[in-house]
């Protein structure tokens, strides 16, 4: 008992105070209409870790992620954010666990009304209210210069291609520091060089801003580049978790499906 | 049917004896779904309006966006409005001269013009084209907001969706339809006095002030009212259909559509009621 209360003493939610397990998932269970999509899902995002999610289409990847920033509610289990319950919080708690997570959306989900410019700035403007132009501008260039863009503030969304609308929106989400990053296919329906290059710009997200990331993906080769840990979903469960080499030599046809 | 099992002949006997209870066991399940399916939607709308209302009067207005909305929803659309403001007059009066010369009661066009076009036809004309530009306008950008998962995106940015998209759009369009409305009149009358003149011979300072003479407080104040729901109803039912957009990119048609489908009915409808009432006082 005076063992749990000195723990609880040492690690009062502060990310800082160096939390081992960023994200906890316990027995998650998610259903639509009758359709259960999530059946019993567990798993630990530990701090600093780039975690794969593998799965087949369909598998509830991205529901399992949008569970996360709660923009899904579900129906079973529970989630545990920096050590906070998200099923217990309020409107403003929420938005504090939000604004230490970056989503980079399957679909990149720029504004589509707003310029480069204005995308980048808008989850700086309601985050950290008081900045000066000069230090958002600043941040703007910084960012741009981190996923490798220039020359492109001006443009409207709908006049990038599909390459440099992924990285607009990583640097998006990169623009209020997040401690945690989720991907949700940061690659898919991009060509093998750009898909590449997206990969080494998720290690190097995780190098230059010590983030712990979940990154969900039906590419291969992304995962092989940035994971250190992979876990596979199938019909609502956790198939198998482990290293990149234990899935590499395992003899599953279903894994080996993906490995090929 | 033919070799029947002893079973089989017990069966069908209850089935005779069941089948009217069966059907009517079905439809009944078929009313409920219909009914089920109209109360949930019931209960979307109603938590929709509680969570607008809600997030209207809670701290933290989005005035720039507000702005930016009544810059869109007001001044984009005043080309539209001027023009069908202008032939709404011109056709009123071509149509209507004749009739009141046989009468001899042309000196009365002017007022009857102006009459009409503040207490009923510009507020519904107008509320109903704004309807096809504003609420489609509308629905088709939430929408797609929603089908691409812009509106999630905002939501992870710690920006409340409701806030920032719905109450200003809904505010923008209670704000400027009645000042298009108004607009609109005003322009009709011109109209009506290019009408008059073309047949006939009528200074516009005379033809206005005969207009205005026949215009009383009562018959503005009531019109505006009105108008403000028009706004109202546009802004509310372009904002629910396009947050409420399903998944995939038909959707954002369906969403579109059906606001201007539903807030031209509920426009005739409100004007309905409000003439009722005006009529009461
Ligand atoms: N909002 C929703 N309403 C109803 N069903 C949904 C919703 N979101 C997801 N689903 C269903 O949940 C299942 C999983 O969807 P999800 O988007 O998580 O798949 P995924 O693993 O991300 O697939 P992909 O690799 O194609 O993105 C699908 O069958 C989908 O139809
Ligand atoms: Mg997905």
């Amino acid at each position: 008992m005076i063992e749990r209360q000195k723990e609880i003493v040492k690690a009062p939610g502060n990310p800082e105070n160096g939390i081992e397990t960023v994200i906890q998932i316990t027995s998650l269970k998610k259903t639509f209409g009758n359709q259960e999509v999530l059946k019993n899902v567990s798993l630990e995002l530990k701090d600093k870790e780039n975690l794969v999610i593998l799965g087949k289409s369909g598998s509830g990847k991205s529901v399992l992620i949008k569970c996360i920033v709660k923009l899904l509610d579900f129906d079973g289990g529970s989630i545990k954010v920096l050590q906070q319950d998200m099923s217990h919080l309020n409107m403003e708690e929420l938005y504090t666990i939000r604004q230490k997570i970056g989503f980079l959306f399957q679909s990149g989900a720029l504004y589509d009304s707003m310029t480069v410019r204005e995308n980048l700035e808008f989850p700086l403007r309601r985050v950290k209210k008081g900045l000066t132009e000069k230090e958002i501008e600043d941040r703007v260039a910084e960012v741009l210069t981190n996923v490798g863009l220039k020359d492109v503030l001006n443009k409207m969304p709908s006049e990038l291609s599909g390459g440099m609308k992924k990285r607009i929106s990583l640097a998006r989400t990169l623009m209020v520091n997040p401690m945690i990053m989720l991907y949700d296919e940061p690659t898919t329906g991009l060509d093998p060089v750009t898909s590449a290059e997206i990969s080494l710009l998720i290690n190097e997200v995780q190098a230059r801003y010590k983030t712990s990331s979940i990154i969900i993906t039906h590419d291969i080769k992304c995962a092989r580049s940035t994971a250190n840990r992979i876990i596979m979903l199938k019909d609502g469960e956790i198939f198998k978790n482990g290293k990149l080499e234990e899935f590499e030599n395992s003899d599953d046809p279903f894994v080996k499906s993906f490995f090929v | 049917m033919k070799n029947r099992s002893p079973a089989m002949k017990v069966i069908p006997r209850l089935m005779v004896t069941r089948e009217p209870y069966i059907k009517l066991a079905e439809r009944t399940i078929a009313k409920t779904k219909v009914l089920n399916q109209f109360l949930t939607t019931a209960a979307e709308v109603f938590l929709f309006i509680i969570r607008v209302i809600r997030n209207t009067f809670s701290s933290g207005f989005e005035f720039k966006e507000f702005l930016h909305q009544c810059f869109k929803i007001g001044y984009k659309t005043l080309p539209l409005i001027s023009i069908t403001g202008t032939i709404m007059g011109l056709v009123l009066t071509i149509q209507s001269r004749p009739v009141l010369i046989d009468f001899g009661a042309v000196s009365l066009l002017p007022g009857m013009v102006a009459v009409s076009l503040i207490r009923e036809m510009g507020p519904v004309i107008t509320a109903l084209i704004c309807a096809g530009k504003i609420g489609s306008g509308i629905g088709a950008e939430l929408g797609s907001m929603k089908v691409t998962e812009q509106i999630d995106a905002m939501e992870v940015s710690s920006t409340n969706p409701i806030k920032f998209l719905v109450v200003t759009r809904i505010l923008a369009s209670v704000l400027m339809i009645p000042v298009l409305i108004l607009y609109a009149d005003t322009l009709g009358i011109f109209g009506s006095w290019a009408g008059a003149n073309i047949k006939g011979d009528v200074s516009l300072v005379l033809f206005f002030s005969q207009a205005f003479s026949h215009v009383e407080f009562i018959d503005f104040l009531p019109a505006v009212v009105k108008s403000v729901f028009f706004g109202a109803v546009i802004g509310f039912v372009g904002c629910y259909k396009g947050y409420h957009a399903g998944r995939g990119t038909e959707s954002v048609g369906l969403a579109a559509n059906s606001a201007v489908v539903l807030s031209s009915l509920l426009i005739i409808i409100v004007d309905m009621i409000a003439v009722q009432l005006t009529d009461m006082l």
